[in-house]
């Protein structure tokens, strides 16, 4: 089929407007928020229906085109760019709050609702919808879906996939299937769970059912301020140690407090290297027992102050704060890289001491901002010069050292940003050719003919940074 | 919400004005780390759902042409003038990328908006028309004829749906202009402040009871009020427009107009207050004007922003009645004022009943509503309804653009509420 006969098939499906073919409609879809990769995708086709997604499903694969879904582009690893071309499905009309089930604590959404404005709906009636990530305020629930997401509160209420009970997906040839139910814990195989964080390889989810939670009675955010980072790290132990699992545990370092302090007052300090964000929830006589509790351990773990936040602006400000962190770090070079790799909690302090070793060792500014309670870290190296230029290779070798150290610490090389076309090359540092091969017999189960969202999550030999790289550390799995 | 506009249905192939040219590459791109926060922010990107109506978008079509990987046509140029240069962007941007200034020096190569046509008629209107008061008042006179004539209600009976919109929408001129009865105006009591009023094109053609009062609020405070003659439009349009040239010359009237020896530049109209801020930038490029420039807008503060810092001297008298509150973008984007003429209100006594989204575009936009009415009528639609869901009396809002598109709003969907500019109601107030 040549492309103006496709381009009419995909009008007459989707309506005219929605099927975009000039180049300047094409190009602001060859990226995502990974920055150091393009490829502008043949056609951008933005359905509103599952039958239409499934109907362009079925056209794109007549016509030999991969295809590649996108919610709002947020995603870190590159896993919405089409790096084969082909055609992109932008999921960004598909925005309905289809049911809100109160008495089951269930609501059935399409996948380009935005994140934060399903909790925004939910506000009235005292619920929310848990994960919550840094890109919240933009990112779809597809994405999130596609990509497991976490965020700092997934520390008590778990990931995406806690939180997705039944999906509707189409399958790589069309068919149009639903993979658990409304219902926590549906019979035969967890289908659900295998779809979640597949990262769009697996097929197209056109609606999914998520868990809702019941806001508690009371909540309360507190600051502990510490002068070395590894002290701050050690804390984080001490605290879970305790047998206290707060909502949420952060750790911004210095240089990320002072870059969001310089785009919004939220109110971090400007003189510390580190800082411990705790949020409790629960009752209201027990909530403050708790916060207490963290205090004195925070203290004797050497927190210099202790600030808490003192009304509900105060408290949004500080996670206005922590999710912008990303953001404002942009003020700091032209590039920043966030990277995504978790180590076990308890060697937060050794992980740290070696990001901040390997920043010296390869003369790149990195800055820290964290999920410490998850273990879940994001080193971001900033830089003034370009991904084409030689001296990028330093940025290369400095994230490389970090996920080879985290590998050797017992973590892993990703943790929610997905692997995307940003890590697939590292795949084999953390799995042999075993489990790799055992995976890519998943893949051939849903998509034999490798047309959803080739190229991503397995390794191709061909890196994104340039030159490819081999096995630098092969560690099997435990 | 839903898709009510389709993607502009724009013309597919080159434009020949456009042939040849790139987008210049500013150092504000760089800032753009494409995180995508600012999408759900962005009103034609709430609207399409299109990533080329998104600020990300537009900034990542500038940034391809400046390296040279997209040509110039039409549909680029449609991109980025469906762009109401809200700037809610940059309010939600956490890297604090100037998306304001990236857009107005894309626009400056694009040219003004709109097909050949449209584009001429622009260009003479911004080029012939605005940097002239007694040209403006020849137009606002007609208009008025026009509307007092019948014309008007004759052409709402046999023009086209589309046509009959825009008359709707053109606002009442009114039967004077604002003319000040000396250039300088004493402060009543004790002196506090010697302050400049700008006295703007828009206000004075449409709102001069508005520029009484905002006066009369001023000097009941303690200022002294100088309204200097040589003054004209500030050159906002201008600017939005793709016509920086002639603004340039605009900003260097309106330096030379105003005198070196007042602490501050009034304005009442948010629009105004963000583009005089911006003069510096402006100039940036003008040795002989940007040292002057810088010092003009370091001084320039919107009405409500004075007031609040003076403090009213005034009792007012407590009002008890029920408002809303549009942030003009330019004020609260563009300015970053949104509590100032929050607290004004909260000294005249109202009860503020905040509307869902007040720091949304309403869609007016300067001459976007003119221009783009699919779009700015759903942007009006939806803000109309948020404005009836507060069951406020009045909405006030300080800008002339949104007080013109929310007073058609009120009568286009039948909202009974009363538009007011802020400093009427504290001078209604006796503030």
């Amino acid at each position: 089929m040549d492309r103006a006969a496709l381009i009419r098939r995909l009008q007459a499906i989707v309506g005219e407007p929605y099927v975009l073919h000039r180049p300047d409609d094409l190009t602001v879809y060859e990226q995502d928020a990974l920055m150091v990769a393009r490829h502008k995708p043949d056609l951008v086709v933005l359905p509103d229906t599952t039958q239409q997604v499934s109907d362009v499903v079925k056209a794109a694969r007549e016509a030999g085109l991969p295809i590649v879904a996108r919610g709002a582009g947020t995603g870190l690893a590159g896993g919405a760019i089409p790096e084969r071309g082909g055609v992109v499905l932008a999921m960004t009309r598909m925005t309905r709050l289809l049911d809100l089930d109160l008495a089951s604590r269930i609501a059935v959404v399409e996948p380009g609702m935005v994140n934060a404005e399903l909790t925004a709906m939910l506000a009235a009636h005292g619920l929310f919808y848990a994960p919550d990530p840094g890109s919240q305020v933009a990112s779809t629930i597809g994405g999130n879906v596609a990509n497991n997401s976490g965020g700092p509160h997934c520390l008590a209420y778990g990931v995406t996939g806690n939180n997705v009970v039944g999906l509707e997906v189409v399958l790589a040839d069309g068919t149009v299937t639903w993979l658990g139910g409304r219902a926590m814990d549906a019979p035969g195989y967890d289908l659900t769970g295998i779809m979640v964080g597949s990262e769009g390889t697996f097929g197209i989810v056109t609606k999914v059912v998520v868990r809702l939670l019941a806001r508690r009675e009371a909540v309360r955010t507190l600051l502990a301020i510490y002068d070395r980072m590894d002290v701050a790290c050690e804390a984080v132990s001490a605290v879970i140690g305790a047998g206290i699992v707060p909502e949420a545990l952060e750790i911004l370092d210095g240089i990320t407090m002072r870059a969001v302090n310089q785009t919004l007052h939220a109110g971090f300090p400007e003189d510390a290297e580190a800082a411990l964000l705790i949020e409790v929830e629960g009752l209201s006589e027990s909530v403050p027992v708790l916060i207490e509790r963290i205090e004195v351990i925070c203290r004797a773990q050497g927190a210099r102050r202790i600030q808490t936040a003192a009304t509900a602006e105060e408290r949004l400000n500080l996670w206005k704060g922590r999710k912008q962190a990303y953001g404002a770090l942009g003020k700091l070079g032209r590039r920043t890289m966030m990277l995504d790799v978790c180590v076990p909690r308890s060697r937060l302090p050794e992980i740290m001491r070696r990001v901040l070793e390997a920043g010296r060792r390869w003369n790149v500014g990195v800055a820290n901002f964290f999920h410490a309670g998850d273990g879940n870290l994001h080193p971001t190296p900033f830089f003034d010069f370009d991904d084409t230029s030689p001296e990028y290779a330093r940025v290369i070798g400095l994230t490389e050292d970090i996920m080879r150290a985290c590998v050797e610490l017992g973590g892993t090389i990703t943790g929610e940003h997905g692997i995307g076309l940003e890590k697939r090359e590292y795949l084999g540092w953390m799995f042999n050719d075993a489990d790799i091969a055992a995976m890519k017999q998943v893949k051939q189960v849903f998509d034999p003919a490798d047309a959803l969202n080739p190229d991503k999550v397995f390794p191709t030999g061909r890196s994104v940074h340039g030159a490819p790289r081999g096995k630098a550390l092969a560690v099997p799995r435990a | 919400m839903t898709g009510a506009v389709a993607p502009a249905a724009h013309a597919a192939g080159p434009a020949a004005h456009l042939a040849g040219r790139a987008m210049p590459a500013i150092p504000e791109l760089e800032a753009c780390i494409h995180c995508g926060l600012c999408l759900n922010h962005c009103p034609t990107y709430r609207v399409t759902h299109l990533e080329a109506e998104s600020p990300r978008g537009r900034i990542y079509l500038v940034n391809a042409s400046a390296q040279g990987r997209l040509d110039l046509t039409a549909s680029v140029a449609d991109h980025l003038y469906l762009c109401l240069m809200c700037r809610a962007c940059e309010t939600a941007c956490p890297s604090g990328v100037q998306y304001g200034r990236i857009a107005e020096a894309a626009r400056e190569v694009l040219g003004p908006p709109g097909p050949p046509v449209t584009r001429t008629l622009v260009r003479l209107a911004l080029r012939h028309v605005m940097p002239y008061p007694w040209r403006l008042r020849v137009v606002a006179r007609l208009m008025r004829v026009f509307q007092r004539s019948g014309l008007a209600a004759l052409a709402a009976r046999v023009l086209p749906e589309r046509l009959r919109a825009r008359i709707a929408l053109m606002p009442q001129a009114g039967a004077r202009f604002y003319t000040p009865e000396a250039e300088v105006l004493p402060a009543i009591g004790e002196r506090r402040a010697r302050v400049a009023f700008l006295s703007g094109c828009a206000m004075s053609m449409f709102f001069a009871d508005i520029n009484e009062a905002t006066v009369r609020v001023l000097r009941r405070n303690g200022c002294e009020v100088v309204i200097p003659r040589g003054q004209a439009c500030c050159g906002a349009l201008n600017v939005h427009n793709g016509e920086a040239e002639s603004a340039r010359a605009m900003a260097r009237r309106d330096i030379d107009a105003f005198p070196d020896d007042v602490d501050t530049i009034v304005t009442n109209a948010a629009g105004c207050g963000a583009a005089m801020k911006e003069y510096g930038h402006l100039l940036k490029d003008d040795p002989a004007y940007r040292q002057r420039a810088e010092h003009f807008a370091a001084r320039v503060r919107d009405a409500s922003e004075f007031l609040k810092g003076l403090g009213l001297r005034t009792r007012p008298q407590p009002m008890s009645q029920t408002v809303t509150y549009q942030d003009p973008c330019h004020l609260a984007h563009g300015q970053r004022v949104r509590a100032e003429p929050r607290a004004l209100l909260g000294a005249v006594g109202v009860r503020l009943a905040e509307m869902a989204g007040s720091d949304r575009c309403c869609g007016s936009a300067g001459i976007y509503n003119v221009l783009q009415p699919e779009m700015a009528e759903t942007l009006l639609r939806e803000k109309m309804e948020a404005i009836r869901a507060t069951g406020a009396a009045t909405v006030v809002a300080p800008n002339p653009g949104c007080m013109i598109q929310l007073k058609y709003g009120a009568q286009r969907f039948g909202v009974p509420v009363r538009v007011m500019h802020l400093m009427d109601l504290l001078d209604e107030a006796g503030a």
